[in-house]
């Protein structure tokens, strides 16, 4: 009964997303007919053999790219980047914790470094390209679930066996939702990590985002991130700070990011508007598009992290078990296995210069544990040609580092990473024990010393882009303390003034004045006494 | 004094001039105005509608004066702006003593000599400091946006033009306030004014005076 319940979920919302996919994309194949789809399946790597008898080169294309790496060579510095090896300043880094982490690698069965990354079943096809139905879980290293099974561990509730027939033979292009059962809950939930993208884009008003607006452009991830050959581009890795160019016609062959505002509104947008037109488009030598039309992150009703403390965690209650506080709306603002986090909802932006160079801290960077840690870098100065004022995610961790390397340290934190032990930190809450195995499977020393130190780290905003109307107003920076106070290199009227200036005009203004009513006074004292 | 005064009224300030004059005056007060608000002084009309403001002002001035050199030199009313050292030492002696004891006006006005030497010294330095400074950062601010295109901006900064701005503004507004404070030093409070407005001056002379003004220079 269960089951016919459950099919007949799935048809009715496979019919609306049919119907809603074919108004964009009117498909000439019917996945449904095709006898290799027929299944039956018995894993993901079944489904992806399928995929690929007809898609020949898809496994191979998705392989040189990052969403099966996540690996990556910063071109600026050498150093190694990608989810494999980066730390962050929220659930801290990958490994040990892969099987918990690699749920959002578009693979199957990366639990540890004897993953197979040539062996081409083993790309997952329909993380990106299921229509419902599918769903990577935490700790699977990768798969769905193949039979129906308790989860989270121990947590009463269970998730039914992905029917891998349905999902095979409703395949259809990348979604919101596809996209964002990742991207989305970077960080370990929804809207955590980014700010600019959570759930609330599944189906977004148009005051939310304009371009994404359910009712109004409806545009998929995939619209400006234009995938060639499953390279997606624009990502937050490389990014493109500076793009003075007009729009990219239709057909007109370009190396340029196609993720870019200007890629389509050029970089001279403005035109409404007789009076300030020329004005605005002035502005964008100066600021990115994103810095007036994104008022503030967050605005869907999903709240994110804006601040981690690692040091909180581990209490216990009364009973000596770990336990969760919640704030009124719901929201978990305490974890023991997590520590304690501060929520934002419709957070104005953080804004820095930023040229499209940025540098991360990694396991190797010798910290100063006496200042905040940056764990990115966003470079930049009003000076270089390449550089916007940007809008910015500025979040606040504070994570183990080791006092004697003086050297940030990951965490083993996952319940089921390590097959039989007991490092875990969400198990047991032993720093310690946590940390050794964390250092170990990044190939490091743990000294045994540890410690919190404060971290920042940055988060370009460039997501839930505004309707023009309720773009940044101009006061909103143009007044004393505007919201790029404190950004060096710019003078903004309204904002900046000679001091020096305005003092001795006003004493001008106060001295003629003064003057004037001395005079006056004097007059009016002898006309009286002439009279 | 002779209570007897010598009354009699000529047409110094003809329709258009009455009409530049008062225009202009509304215009420099609504940009004193939207201009210290765009500065951050106060709130009132809001940053972006005080700039628009501003700029549409900016040019229906601009456009004022171009009819009014136009003018000006038709006219040879230019000549009014010639500025002379006669006299003005008692001017000043005037406004600094002689006002308070009820002395003549050293300057009597006549319509091919409208203006008294300082009026003469104040207008020249209007036309030649506070307009060239207001203008010239005013016009380079208002096309800020073209910089790039003549390759200004790799010698000029915004920084500079608003400073400079702002001081031509301050200069402005100091003149505003002693220019309005002049109207009132007429032979009455509001004599000034009026004959700003209907063109018409009232000369209130004794018969002395008035003769010894009108010798022969």
């Amino acid at each position: 009964m269960r089951t016919v319940i459950r099919q007949a979920v799935r048809l009715v919302l496979g019919a609306a997303l049919c119907v809603l996919g074919s108004a964009a994309l009117a498909a000439t194949a019917d996945h449904t007919k095709f006898k290799e789809l027929q299944g039956p399946f018995s894993s993901g790597e079944e489904v992806t053999r399928a995929c690929l008898s007809c898609h020949t080169e898809a496994a191979k294309q998705v392989m040189a790219t990052r969403h099966w790496t996540w690996e990556y060579e910063n071109p600026l510095d050498g150093t190694r980047l990608g989810k494999r090896t980066m730390i962050n300043a929220f659930c801290i880094g990958d490994r040990p914790n892969q099987a918990f982490c690699q749920s959002c690698h578009v693979g199957y069965g990366w639990q540890d470094d004897s993953f197979d990354f040539t062996a081409e079943e083993k790309v997952d096809c329909l993380a990106c390209h299921n229509t419902g139905g599918y769903r990577k879980l935490a700790g699977l290293a990768g798969h769905p679930a193949y039979e129906r099974m308790e989860y989270p561990p121990k947590s009463g509730k269970f998730v039914d066996a992905t029917d891998l027939e349905w999902v095979a033979q409703h395949v259809g292009a990348t979604s919101r939702e596809t996209c964002g059962s990742c991207h989305y809950a970077g960080g370990g939930g929804d809207g955590v990590k980014h700010g600019d993208l959570d759930s609330s884009l599944n189906a977004p008003p148009r005051e939310l985002d304009v371009h994404m607006a359910a009712d109004g452009l409806n545009f998929a991830c995939s619209e400006c991130h234009k995938a060639e050959e499953h390279v997606v581009p624009g990502s937050r890795i490389a990014m493109t700070a500076a793009d003075p160019h007009g729009p990219i016609r239709r057909g007109q062959h370009s190396d340029r990011n196609p993720a870019t505002c200007q890629s389509c509104h050029g970089d001279k947008p403005h035109k409404q508007s007789f009076l300030h037109a020329e004005r605005l488009n002035a502005h964008t030598d100066t600021l990115a598009c994103q810095t007036c039309h994104i008022p503030a992150f967050s605005r869907g009703g999903v709240p994110t992290k804006m601040a981690w403390d690692w040091s909180e965690a581990g209490r216990m209650n009364a009973d000596g078990k770990p336990f969760q506080l919640k704030d009124d709306d719901g929201h978990v603002i305490y974890d023991s296995k997590k520590g304690s986090f501060i929520l934002g909802e419709n957070v104005v932006p953080h804004y820095q210069w930023f040229n499209g160079e940025i540098t991360y801290s990694t396991l190797d960077t010798v910290i100063d544990p006496s200042a905040p840690v940056p764990i990115n870098t966003f470079h930049g100065d009003a000076r270089d040609p390449r550089a916007r004022i940007w809008p910015f995610k500025l979040f606040h961790g504070r994570q183990p580092y080791d006092v004697e390397h003086r050297q940030l340290l990951v965490p083993h934190v996952a319940t089921h990473a390590l097959e039989g032990s007991d490092t875990a930190f969400w198990l047991n809450f032993d720093w310690p024990k946590a940390l050794q195995a964390g250092a170990e499977a990044n190939n490091r020393q743990f000294s045994g010393n540890f410690d919190f130190v404060d971290t920042r780290m940055l988060w370009p905003i460039t997501h839930m882009v505004a309707p023009a109307e309720q773009a940044v107003a101009c006061q909103e920076c143009h007044s004393a303390s505007g919201r790029l106070a404190g950004v060096p290199g710019i003078y903004v009227p309204g904002q900046d003034g000679n001091q020096l200036v305005r003092t001795l005009g006003w004493l001008a203004v106060i001295g003629a004045l003064l003057g004037v009513l001395v005079h006056a006074t004097i007059r009016i004292l002898t006309h009286k006494r002439g009279n | 004094m002779s209570e007897q005064h010598t009354v009699h009224r000529f047409y110094v300030y003809k329709r258009y001039e009455r009409f530049w004059h008062w225009s202009q005056a509304a215009l420099v007060i609504f940009m004193m105005l939207t201009g210290f608000e765009i500065a951050g002084t106060y709130e009132i009309f809001g940053f972006q509608r005080a700039v628009e403001l501003h700029t549409l002002a900016a040019w229906s001035l601009l456009i004022l004066w171009a009819f009014t050199i136009f003018w000006q030199f038709t006219t040879g009313e230019w000549r009014q702006y010639i500025p002379t050292l006669q006299k003005v030492d008692a001017m000043i002696r005037y406004y600094a003593w002689g006002i308070f004891r009820g002395a003549p006006h050293p300057y009597r006005k006549t319509p091919q000599k409208k203006h008294n030497p300082l009026q003469r010294l104040a207008y020249l330095a209007l036309l030649s400091m506070v307009s060239p400074i207001i203008w010239g950062s005013g016009l380079f601010y208002l096309f800020y946006a073209y910089w790039k295109d003549f390759g200004i901006d790799r010698w000029l900064t915004l920084e500079i033009v608003a400073t400079v701005h702002t001081i031509g503004a301050f200069m402005m507004l100091v003149f505003f306030i002693a220019h309005v404070y002049l109207t009132t030093t007429g032979h009455t409070i509001f004599a000034h004014v009026k004959a700003m407005i209907t063109g018409w001056e009232e000369e209130h002379e004794p018969p002395a005076a008035a003769q010894s003004e009108h010798k022969p220079r």
